[in-house]
C-alpha cells in the first residue's frame, strides 16, 4: 500500500495502477478521448492530464504510474485551462453540423463540450473538409469528424486483428484510411462494426436504413415482414429498462406490430433451424470422414474474415447459411406461398446487433435470382431510433406474441446471442440425434462466461468431441493458427466476431460495456431457465416447417434454401 | 583487404579471424607484443609509420571530401588533382579523401604533403586553381597568402614561417576531443583509425573493465546525453544495465534533423569507426548483443562510410563473435530512416525500427525496461558514443577537468548563419557564446550587427545581445530560455526579422508533428496560422480580419504555447513553442510592431513592405527591369520605371542591383 494526495485528501492505493485507475476508484471521472480499458495506454489525446507536484508538465493519468506520495491536482486552473485548450484545438476543425449528425445522442465529443462548458469559439479554422467514405454496407466513415484519437485503429488491429485501417499521411494532414486511402469496401474490413463502438465522435456510423424502413411501412403495396435477433429484445429491455419479470420478446413484438409491421417473426426460429441443420452437418462430416473441425457460420465478420485472411479454411465452415438469412428465404418461399402473397411484394427487416449482417444481405451469394431474402437490416441503435420516431412509450406498450410458425423459439435458439449459446444449443441437438436422448443436463456452465477461447470435451454416444468457442477474431487467429500448427484438434468451433458474441456486437447501443454484456448475457441465461422448450429439435414450429415444406435436416430442399455455396468455393 | 588486418611480422604473429586474441589491438598498435622480439616490434612501429604516411618519403594529397567539401566542388577539385598528378608524373602520390576537419566555409579544403615534410592545408581550393597550385607547391614554393596551416608532426619536417594549423583563429578556441580525427584520418580506413590509437578503449574494457565498473566511469565523467536531453550518460547505461533480460539493445541515434544541425553527419563521415567503438563499448557496458545504427537516408556518404566501417571492424574481428576473444558478441545493423523529424525521438524511433508508424508512445516504461522489441534498450546520440572511446582511454578525471560543475567536456556545434567562419566547432562546456561567435566564428559577416544565436533547433530558442556572454552549459542556456539542444547554431543579423523565425520554426514543427497528440498536431498549427497573420500572411486557414479576432488570437498565442509545452506528449512536442517563447520573451517590441503598426523593419515580411522606384533618381537605366524574376517592373528605356505592385514577389533583385540608389524599400 502506498498513499497519494489527490485534490489535498490522502488516499491509500497500491502501486502498480495508473493514475487515472486510481482516480476512476475515488470516483473522480476524468475525461480521456483515447483512453480504452484493457489496452496499454497511447497517451494521444491529453485530456486526461492532471497537475502532480514537482513535475514540470502535466503528466497524462491514463499513462503515468501512481507513486508513493504523489501530489495530484485534478482540476486545478492550469489543468482545466489545458483540457479546455485542447478541446477548443480540436473543435477548430471540427465540422459544426452536430444537428444533422447521426451520432448526436451518442457523442462523447459533444458531451465534453457540455461538460467543460465551451461556449466559444476562440479558434478559426477552416472546416475540414474529406471525402466520405459511404462505399461500405455497413460502415461510413466521415474523417471530416475524425479526432484521430486512433481508438478504431486499435480495435481493428490489436483486439479484431484486422488492420483494416491504419494512420496516414503526418502532422496536420495525418487521417485515417484504409491502405492507400481506398474506399473501406475495398480493404481487409470485414464490417464487425467494433470500430464504431469505440468512436467518440461522428467519425464512423453504421450505413443507416431507417429512412427505407421508414418508407415501406407505410406502403400499402408492401407485405412488411421484421425479425429480430435474440440479442436485440434483451438489449432494448435493458436500454429501456423494462421490467425484469416480463418476457422482453413479447414486449418488442408489441412495439413491433405498433409500428406498423405486418408480420413479426423472430430469428430465433431460424436459430433453432440453424441448430438442427448444423447438427446435423456436423454428424454427417463426423460419420463420413469430412473436413474438421467445422466451423459456425452464422457470424458474417467471421464468414468475411476466413474468407479474406484464412481462405484455406473455408471449406471448414459449416455451409449453413446464417439464422437471418434462413428466415429470410423461407418468408420468401415457403411462408410467402402459404400466405398466397407474391414473394416480390414482400419487403424483409431485419433487427439485428450488427453492422456485418447489413453486408451479409448484399451478397451476391446468397442473391435467389438476383433478388434479395433480406431487404433491410437495422442496426439495435437504429431500432431505437425508430421506436422515438414512433413516440413509442415502451412501458405503455402491450405485450404481443410473435406470429405462429416463423416466430417460435425454443430457449435454445435464444442463447445464440451469447458467446458459447450456439454451441450450447447445437450440443443438445447433436446429443439428441447421436443418442436419441435429450442431455439431462442441458447447461454447459463452462461455457457461459466472458473468456474469448472457452473449451471442453466430452462424449457424446460413441464420439468423443473436442468442442471449442471464441470470440473477437484476434483469439480465433490464434486458434485457427494453432490447428495450422498441428498443436489444436478440434471437432467443433464456435466462433463469434464481437465480444461476448451478438450482445456485444458492433451494432449495439453506444456504451456498450463488459459490464453490459455480462447482464444481456444474464438475461439470456435467465429465459433459458425459465422456457419450456429448451431443445431446438422440440420446437414445434421446426418440426411442422420440416414436415409441411423442407423434409428433413440436409434434404434437397434445406440444400437449396438453407445452405450456401459460397463465392469461389 | 586493410594492410592491418594482414600484418604479420614472423612466424609467431598468429593474429587471425579464426584466432581472436585479446591483445591485438594493442600489439598492432605497437602498444605491446604477444611475442618478445625486439625486430617484431620494429617492424610493427614501421607498419604504422607507413599507415601514418610518416616514412619521410610519402607524397601525399588529403581533400576535405565530406558533404560540406562535396557542396563546395571538392569532387571537381578531386578530378583536377589526379589529372594534374598524372600529367605531372606523380603518380606515387597518394590521394586520399578525408571527412570535414571542421571548416566548413573553407572548402574545398586540399592538404598537401611533401616527402619528409609536414601536411600544409590550403583553403577554398576551387577546380580551375588547383594546376597553379599544385604547380607552385611541389617546385617548393609556398603561397603563404594562401596557406591555412601546418599540421605539426614530430617526425617530419617542419615549414618555416608557416603557423600552426590549430593555431589558426578557427581552431584555437576548440577543444578537440571528438573532433580529434576528423578531417584528419582516412575515414574509410580503419588502420588509419588504429594507427591513432583506435579501438583500444574497447579492448582496454573488454580486458580490464567490469560492465559496473564501466558505466560508474562514464558516470563519473559527468557526461551528458548529447542530443539534446543532456540527461547523464552512465546512469542511463546503469539503467539498462541493471535490467535483467536475454536480450538487449543498443541503438545509436543518429536522425540528425534539426535545420542548421550537422554534428552527427560530420563525425560520421570523419571519424565513423569512432562512433562504432563507442557503440560496442556501450553495448558491452550494458550487456546488448545487438545494435542499431538509426541514420536518415538523407546522409548517403555518412552511410557508405558507416558500412565501410562495419565491413572493416568484422574484418579485424571487431564486431560480431568472440570479439577479441572475450566471449562478448555484438551484432551492428543499419538501420536507414525515412526522413520523418520526429524518428529523432526515442520511442518512435524505436518504433520506426520495428517497421512501425514513427510516432512516440507515452514514458514510462522507458527504454531501459522496455525498448526495442520490449526489450531493455540503451539510446544514445552518435556525439556522445563518440565521445565515450574518449573517456575510456583517458579516464574520467581527465573528461572531468573539461567544462563547468554540471557541465562536463566539450561539446560540438554547427555554426551557421551570418558569420564570417561557418562549420563544425567543438569547444569546452562555458566557452561564452561571444567567444564561438567573434573569436572562431570570426564575426558576423558583411560587418553586420549581432542579433541573436538561433540555439538547440526547432526545440531551442533564440539568444539576444544582451546574453551574448551567456555560457554554453545545460543549465545557464536554459535560464535564457534556450537549450544545449543537439548543437544547431544559427547566428543571425539585424537583418533578420524575429517573428519570421518563430514563424519558420513553426511551419518546420507543423509539418514535421506525427500528428499523433492534440496539442502537437493542433496547436502548432494555430500558433502558425496566428504568426502568419502577424505577418500578413495568407494562410490556408480562415485569415483573421477582424481586429477583435486579432486581438484574441495575440492574447492566445501565450496560453496556447504554454499548453502545449505543458500536455504535449513527446520532447518535441514539449518544446515545439520554444522558439515563440524565446522571441516573444526578448523581442516583443517587433511582435507589437508587426501587429499594431503593420510594420516589418527589417523588410523580410514581404506582405508588410513595398518597393518603390524612386522617379527622380531612376536614369531609366532597365537593369531592374531585366533582373526581375517577376516580370513586375515596367518603363521606357531612359524614361522612369515603376514596379506594378500586384506582380510583385517582393524579393528585393531591384534594390540589389540598381546602382542609382532609386529602388526603396518601404516598411512603413
Amino acid at each position: 500500500m502506498i498513499s497519494v494526495k489527490i485534490n489535498n485528501k490522502t488516499v491509500k492505493t497500491t502501486t502498480g495502477n495508473t493514475i487515472l485507475e486510481v482516480l476512476r476508484k475515488e470516483g473522480i471521472d476524468i475525461p480521456t478521448l483515447c483512453h480504452m480499458q484493457g489496452f496499454p495506454p497511447t497517451g494521444s489525446c491529453r485530456m486526461c492530464v492532471v497537475e502532480v507536484k514537482d513535475f514540470p508538465g502535466l503528466v497524462p493519468s491514463c499513462s503515468y504510474p501512481v507513486r508513493a506520495g504523489m501530489e495530484i491536482q485534478t482540476h486545478s486552473n492550469r489543468v482545466l485551462e489545458a483540457r479546455r485548450t485542447i478541446l477548443e484545438l480540436l473543435l477548430a476543425t471540427h465540422p459544426d453540423d452536430c444537428l444533422y449528425c447521426g451520432k448526436k445522442d451518442d457523442c462523447y465529443l459533444l458531451e465534453l463540450c457540455s461538460r467543460m462548458n465551451i461556449d466559444k469559439r476562440p479558434y478559426r479554422a477552416v472546416k475540414k473538409e474529406m471525402r466520405r467514405d459511404i462505399a461500405s454496407n455497413s460502415i461510413i466513415r466521415d474523417n471530416a469528424k475524425c479526432i484521430l484519437c486512433g481508438k478504431c485503429v486499435r480495435i481493428c488491429e490489436e483486439v479484431q486483428q484486422v488492420g483494416a485501417i491504419d494512420f496516414v499521411n503526418r502532422g496536420a494532414d495525418t487521417c485515417i484510411a484504409p491502405a492507400f486511402e481506398d474506399s473501406i469496401n475495398l480493404s481487409t474490413c470485414i464490417g464487425c462494426g467494433q470500430c464504431i463502438m469505440v468512436c467518440p465522435t461522428g467519425a464512423l456510423q453504421e450505413k443507416s436504413c431507417l429512412n427505407e424502413v421508414m418508407e415501406v411501412l407505410n406502403d400499402p403495396a408492401k407485405t412488411v415482414v421484421v425479425q429480430n435477433a435474440p440479442a436485440v429484445s434483451v438489449t432494448i429491455a435493458q436500454e429501456l429498462e423494462i421490467d425484469p419479470q416480463v418476457d422482453p420478446q413479447a414486449v418488442l413484438t408489441g412495439i413491433l406490430k405498433k409500428m406498423g409491421f405486418d408480420y413479426v417473426f423472430e430469428t430465433g426460429f431460424s436459430a433453432d433451424l440453424t441448430i438442427m441443420e448444423e447438427s446435423s452437418e456436423l454428424i454427417e462430416r463426423l460419420q463420413q470422414g469430412g473436413k474438421l473441425p467445422m466451423f459456425t457460420s452464422c457470424s458474417p465478420g467471421w464468414v468475411d474474415y476466413v474468407e479474406k485472411f484464412h481462405p484455406e479454411f473455408r471449406d471448414y465452415l459449416s455451409s449453413c447459411k446464417s439464422p437471418q438469412q434462413m428466415l429470410g428465404s423461407l418468408v420468401k418461399t415457403f411462408w410467402a406461398q402459404s400466405q398466397k402473397i407474391n414473394a416480390d411484394d414482400v419487403f424483409h427487416v431485419a433487427i439485428m446487433p450488427c453492422t456485418a449482417k447489413k453486408s451479409e444481405a448484399e451478397r451476391s451469394d446468397l442473391l435467389v435470382d438476383g433478388n434479395k431474402d433480406i431487404d433491410a437490416v437495422l442496426t439495435t441503435r437504429e431500432f431505437l431510433k425508430l421506436i422515438k420516431l414512433h413516440g413509442i412509450e415502451v412501458k405503455k406498450t402491450e405485450t404481443s406474441p410473435a406470429d405462429t410458425l416463423l416466430g417460435k423459439h425454443s430457449s435454445a435458439g435464444k442463447l445464440f446471442a451469447a458467446s458459447g449459446g450456439v454451441m450450447e444449443a447445437a450440443l443438445r441437438t447433436a446429443h439428441y440425434l447421436i443418442t436419441g436422448e435429450n442431455m439431462k443436463e442441458p447447461e454447459i456452465s463452462t461455457l457461459r462466461n466472458l473468456r474469448d477461447h472457452k473449451e471442453i470435451e466430452l462424449k457424446v454416444g460413441d464420439f468423443d468431441l473436442k468442442v471449442a468457442v471464441v470470440y473477437g477474431l484476434g483469439a480465433a487467429k490464434k486458434l485457427l493458427e494453432g490447428i495450422k500448427r498441428g498443436e489444436e484438434e478440434y471437432d467443433f468451433v464456435e466462433v463469434m466476431t464481437c465480444p461476448g458474441g451478438c450482445v456485444g456486437g458492433g451494432g449495439q447501443p453506444i456504451g456498450t460495456d463488459q459490464e453490459k454484456i455480462r447482464e444481456r448475457m444474464e438475461a439470456l441465461y435467465k429465459i433459458d431457465s425459465r422456457e419450456q422448450v429448451r431443445f431446438s429439435h422440440e420446437n414445434e414450429s421446426i418440426k411442422k416447417v420440416y414436415a409441411e415444406f423442407l423434409g428433413k435436416p440436409l434434404g434437397k430442399k434445406s440444400h437449396e434454401l438453407l445452405h450456401v455455396r459460397r463465392n469461389n468455393q | 583487404m586493410s594492410l592491418l588486418s594482414q600484418f604479420r611480422c614472423c612466424e609467431k604473429c598468429n593474429h587471425s579471424l579464426e584466432t581472436p586474441c585479446r591483445d591485438r589491438i594493442l600489439c598492432l598498435a605497437g602498444k605491446i607484443s604477444c611475442h618478445d622480439d625486439s625486430s617484431c616490434s620494429q617492424l610493427r612501429q614501421e607498419n604504422l609509420r607507413i599507415i601514418r604516411n610518416e616514412t619521410g618519403e610519402d607524397k601525399v594529397i588529403y581533400i576535405g571530401y565530406g558533404t560540406c567539401g562535396l557542396g563546395a566542388g571538392a569532387e571537381e577539385t578531386r578530378q583536377q588533382i589526379e589529372k594534374w598528378l598524372t600529367d605531372n608524373n606523380h603518380q606515387d602520390c597518394k590521394l586520399i579523401k578525408v571527412g570535414c576537419v571542421g571548416l566548413c566555409s573553407g572548402e574545398p579544403l586540399v592538404d598537401i604533403q611533401l616527402p619528409g615534410k609536414e601536411r600544409l592545408s590550403f583553403a577554398k581550393v576551387q577546380a580551375e586553381e588547383v594546376a597553379e597550385l599544385l604547380d607552385k607547391v611541389f617546385s617548393g614554393d609556398i603561397p603563404k597568402a594562401r596557406v591555412l596551416g601546418r599540421f605539426p608532426n614530430e617526425i617530419l619536417e617542419s615549414w618555416n614561417k608557416v603557423d600552426n594549423f590549430f593555431a589558426h583563429a578557427f581552431f584555437a578556441g576548440q577543444t578537440r576531443v571528438v573532433l580529434e580525427n576528423c578531417g584528419i584520418v582516412d575515414p574509410m580506413s580503419v588502420d588509419s583509425y588504429i594507427a591513432r590509437g583506435g579501438y583500444q578503449a574497447l579492448s582496454k574494457v573488454l580486458n580490464s573493465s567490469t560492465q559496473v565498473e564501466l558505466c560508474d566511469e562514464i558516470e563519473a565523467s559527468g557526461l551528458r546525453g548529447r542530443g539534446g536531453g543532456g540527461f547523464p550518460t552512465g546512469r542511463k547505461w546503469k539503467f539498462a544495465y541493471l535490467e535483467s533480460s536475454r536480450q538487449k539493445y543498443i541503438i545509436c541515434n543518429a536522425d540528425e534533423g534539426d535545420p542548421g544541425a550537422f554534428m552527427d553527419r560530420a563525425i560520421i563521415e570523419g571519424d565513423p569507426h569512432r562512433v562504432l567503438e563507442g557503440l560496442l563499448i556501450a553495448a558491452y557496458a550494458i550487456g546488448a548483443s545487438d545494435g542499431y545504427i538509426y541514420i536518415r537516408s538523407e546522409y548517403p556518404l555518412a552511410i557508405c562510410r558507416l558500412e565501410k566501417a562495419i565491413e572493416e571492424a568484422q574484418e579485424h574481428g571487431l564486431l560480431g563473435s568472440n570479439i577479441l576473444n572475450s566471449q562478448i558478441n555484438i551484432k551492428v545493423k543499419l538501420k536507414k530512416g525515412a526522413g520523418a523529424f520526429v524518428c529523432g525521438e526515442e520511442t518512435a524511433l524505436m518504433h520506426s525500427i520495428e517497421g512501425k508508424r514513427g510516432m512516440p508512445r507515452p514514458r514510462p516504461p522507458y527504454p531501459a525496461v522496455k525498448g526495442l522489441f520490449n526489450r531493455p534498450t540503451l539510446i544514445n546520440n552518435v556525439e556522445t558514443l563518440a565521445t565515450v572511446p574518449w573517456i575510456v582511454a583517458r579516464g574520467a578525471e581527465s573528461f572531468r577537468k573539461l567544462g563547468t560543475e554540471n557541465s562536463k567536456g566539450t561539446k560540438i556545434f554547427a555554426l551557421s548563419g551570418d558569420i564570417n567562419r561557418a562549420g563544425l566547432v567543438e569547444v569546452e562546456m562555458g566557452t561564452s557564446i561571444r567567444s564561438v561567435v567573434e573569436t572562431i566564428g570570426g564575426g558576423v559577416s558583411c560587418g553586420r550587427e549581432y542579433k541573436a544565436a538561433q540555439i538547440g533547433g526547432p526545440s531551442g530558442g533564440c539568444i539576444p545581445a544582451k546574453f551574448i556572454d551567456t555560457s554554453i552549459d545545460y543549465e545557464s542556456l536554459k535560464k535564457v530560455g534556450a537549450m544545449m539542444g543537439s548543437g544547431g547554431l544559427v547566428i543571425m543579423d539585424d537583418k533578420k526579422c524575429m517573428v519570421d523565425v518563430a514563424k519558420y520554426f513553426m511551419e518546420f514543427i507543423r509539418r514535421e508533428s506525427c500528428g499523433k497528440c492534440i496539442p502537437c498536431r493542433e496547436g502548432t498549427r494555430r500558433v502558425l496560422q496566428i504568426l502568419k497573420m502577424i505577418t500578413g500572411e495568407e494562410d490556408e486557414d480562415e485569415s483573421l480580419n477582424n481586429p477583435l479576432e486579432r486581438m484574441q488570437a495575440i492574447v492566445s498565442l501565450r496560453k496556447l504555447a504554454r499548453v502545449i509545452k505543458d500536455t504535449s506528449l513527446c520532447g518535441l512536442g514539449q518544446t515545439a513553442a520554444n522558439p515563440v517563447i524565446s522571441t516573444l520573451e526578448y523581442f516583443r517590441d517587433e511582435y507589437e510592431e508587426h501587429i499594431f503598426e503593420g510594420k516589418c523593419s527589417t523588410g523580410v515580411c514581404s506582405a508588410l513592405v513595398e518597393y518603390r522606384i524612386d522617379v527622380d533618381k531612376c536614369t531609366g537605366c532597365t537593369l531592374c527591369a531585366r533582373e526581375c524574376p517577376a516580370g513586375a517592373i515596367k518603363g521606357a528605356r531612359k524614361a522612369p520605371h515603376y514596379i506594378v505592385d500586384s506582380q510583385c514577389i517582393k524579393c528585393g533583385v531591384c534594390l540589389e542591383v540598381c546602382r542609382f540608389e532609386a529602388v526603396n524599400l518601404i516598411t512603413e
